[in-house]
């Protein structure tokens, strides 16, 4: 455990990761530690290997090498549901909404791993499954009304707006009842006025379900913007680590980011 | 809104009601058709009861959790044979008959269910078309076993089922028992998958099938899903071999071959993968056809063209409504539609 400044409870802990896909080294020594209610933003270049970091602390792939324990648990031999159970959450770059579902059935969906009622129980329409359906859709009403996604909620997933698709990912991701949420790129996409609201939501959800919220984002005015701390990552490697201020000042970054974006 | 616990419990009652109505409803169907139709036509429907519990069972895994499963033929005559197996065993000729009849399918239902979950354990945990080539395998296997089982009837066949006695005295046939039963067990099946289905559980079979990532992220046990929906799935395919068997009175390997398996793909393709309704709509259509239609074609022309009219259906079904006759809807929602557009015009 390195910050030992920090007194807030630790939610992720991620030390000298590595991801190697053959001869490439996707991760090279990835090392985090999320602390409740941080909103930390990790940053770098088109496949500077973000997605990838993402994916190995979700479980999506096993790291080659290296630790990621969630809430003082190792989740080397847990699988991603698991992971999930732990209170960890994701949203994708590219949208992986249940396209075929409705809006409302994708939540639901999502909230089932806090349901008690078993396939017995809905086979038999039994007293519980009618109260814990209930329950369920209850609550992805709720949620689906803070998106503004409720006058939609029978509609196909697959048939949203792409914005919409982006904030219903947000909020299926939420009914798990996560403490942590990993946002890929939720802004991806959207025009300014789109990331503007967004990053109002992104700290709204924050604040109201006391959430940490670790975010891959390539808009540099939502990063800056909302995080406190950001991470960057070249070549699977970090280069940097610090506040907004810091980060835009930082040689390394420049040349490795920004640098590049200027000679395009 | 949260749900009292009274008005749970009345609902809980109330959800009994239909599939009581539905069987009670089928029993006076069965007098009806043992009064206005032949011995021929009445086996033609007893086949058709059998088949619909096939398709809507393996529309559970492959239509709505989307595994490819080639062998459900396999699971149909695990269960064929076992209840075929159990009546005719003398330990169980005292028992009383209608009773034997109406819980022999269980015991087929478990058998082919125990079979799906060894099978699909293994298979499942793997993405992709594993299931399919192993469930093939699996199909393959149990045909060669029976065929080399001289005490089930071998390459021989199984002869002489015996099947439930009429019940005469409250109006029954034979046929009409069986239709009964059969009947019976059709309308629990088919309430079981819808029901299952149709709720929050059942919404986590259709995640799966439309991104195993992004279920397993948001905390859905793909693998153990996956399991469920097959082992599900196998138990009814058991539950359909069971009244085939005392449908057809007699069984035999070459019956339970991969091109059986590929009948019910067939019948879930054309009414709509992930439809229960276009299954059992589908699973009634390919059961008439060749009986009725084909058998005609072929004393006419003297060639067996069952499977060139099969694949030419599918060609056209691919080319002109790729989802199949109702895609994923239901017959509910169609009705629900209809009403919409009734309200519109007037």
């Amino acid at each position: 455990m390195a910050e030992r400044q920090d007194h807030r409870e630790v939610l992720l802990h991620a030390e000298d990761v590595v991801m190697q896909f053959g001869g490439l080294r996707a991760v090279d020594g990835f090392k985090l530690t999320l602390h409740q209610g941080e909103l930390v933003g990790l940053i770098g270049p088109n496949g500077a290997g973000k997605t990838t970091c993402f994916n190995c602390l979700t479980g999506v792939y096993k790291p080659t090498s290296g630790r990621v324990l969630i809430r003082g648990i190792d989740t080397k031999p847990l699988k991603p549901y698991q992971i999930s159970a732990l209170g960890m959450t994701r949203t994708f770059q590219n949208i992986r909404l249940f396209r075929e579902m409705n809006v409302i059935d994708n939540v639901i969906v999502a909230g089932l791993q806090h349901a008690r009622h078993t396939d017995f129980d809905s086979i038999f329409r039994t007293p519980r499954h009618y109260v814990e359906e209930a329950r369920l859709r209850e609550r992805a009403m709720e949620l689906l009304a803070i998106f503004d996604l409720k006058e939609k909620y029978d509609l196909k997933a697959g048939s949203l707006p792409y914005g919409d698709q982006r904030r219903l990912e947000i909020v299926r991701a939420l009914a798990t009842e996560p403490r942590m949420i990993l946002l890929d790129e939720p802004a991806a996409g959207m025009n300014n006025k789109e990331t503007e609201d967004l990053m109002h939501l992104i700290s709204k959800i924050k604040r109201d379900f006391n959430l940490t919220v670790l975010l891959i984002e390539h808009d540099m005015r939502l990063v800056m913007g909302i995080c406190e701390r950001i991470l960057v990552l070249d070549h699977g490697i970090l280069i940097a680590e610090g506040t907004p201020s810091q980060i835009q000042n930082d040689p390394k970054v420049i040349t490795a980011y920004l640098g590049a974006e200027e000679q395009a | 809104m949260t749900l009292t616990d009274r008005s749970a419990r009345i609902r809980f009652l109330k959800s009994l009601l239909s599939p009581t109505l539905t069987i009670l409803g089928m029993i006076g169907v069965g007098i009806a058709l043992d009064i206005i139709t032949n011995a021929y036509v009445q086996f033609v429907i007893l086949l058709m009861i059998a088949n619909t519990v096939m398709a809507t069972s393996l529309n559970l895994v492959s239509g709505f959790t989307g595994q490819f499963s080639l062998g459900h033929a396999g699971f149909m005559a695990v269960g064929a044979y076992v209840s075929a197996w159990l009546a005719m065993h003398p330990a169980l000729a005292g028992a009383p008959d209608l009773l034997k009849y109406l819980l022999l399918p269980i015991a087929s239902g478990l058998a082919a269910a125990a079979a799906g979950y060894i099978v699909g354990l293994p298979s499942l945990r793997l993405r992709g078309d594993y299931l399919a080539i192993v469930t093939l395998g699996f199909g393959e296997i149990i045909r060669v076993v029976i065929l080399n089982s001289p005490a089930i009837g071998g390459a021989r066949g199984l002869y002489g089922i015996p099947s439930a006695m009429p019940l005469e005295e409250i109006g029954l046939s034979a046929f009409s028992t069986q239709f009964a039963i059969s009947s019976a067990w059709c309308v629990i099946t088919v309430f079981t998958l819808w029901r299952l289905v149709h709720s929050a559980r059942g919404r986590a079979f259709l995640s799966v099938r439309e991104d195993e990532i992004a279920a397993e992220a948001m905390g859905i046990n793909v693998t153990q899903t996956k399991v469920r929906a097959f082992v599900i799935s196998s138990f009814f395919a058991g539950v359909g071999g069971a009244l085939f068997a005392h449908s057809v009175k007699y069984l035999n390997p070459a019956t339970f071959t991969f091109t059986k398996s590929v009948d019910f793909i067939i019948m879930i393709v054309l009414g709509g993968m992930g439809s229960f309704s276009g299954s059992i709509i589908a699973a009634a259509v390919i059961t008439i056809l060749p009986e009725m239609v084909l058998r005609e074609l072929q004393s006419i022309t003297g060639v067996d063209l069952r499977m060139v009219i099969y694949s030419l259906l599918l060609i056209l079904f691919m080319i002109l409504r790729p989802s199949g006759i109702l895609g994923t809807l239901e017959i509910p929602d169609l009705l629900k539609r209809f009403k919409r557009k009734a309200v519109q015009n007037g």
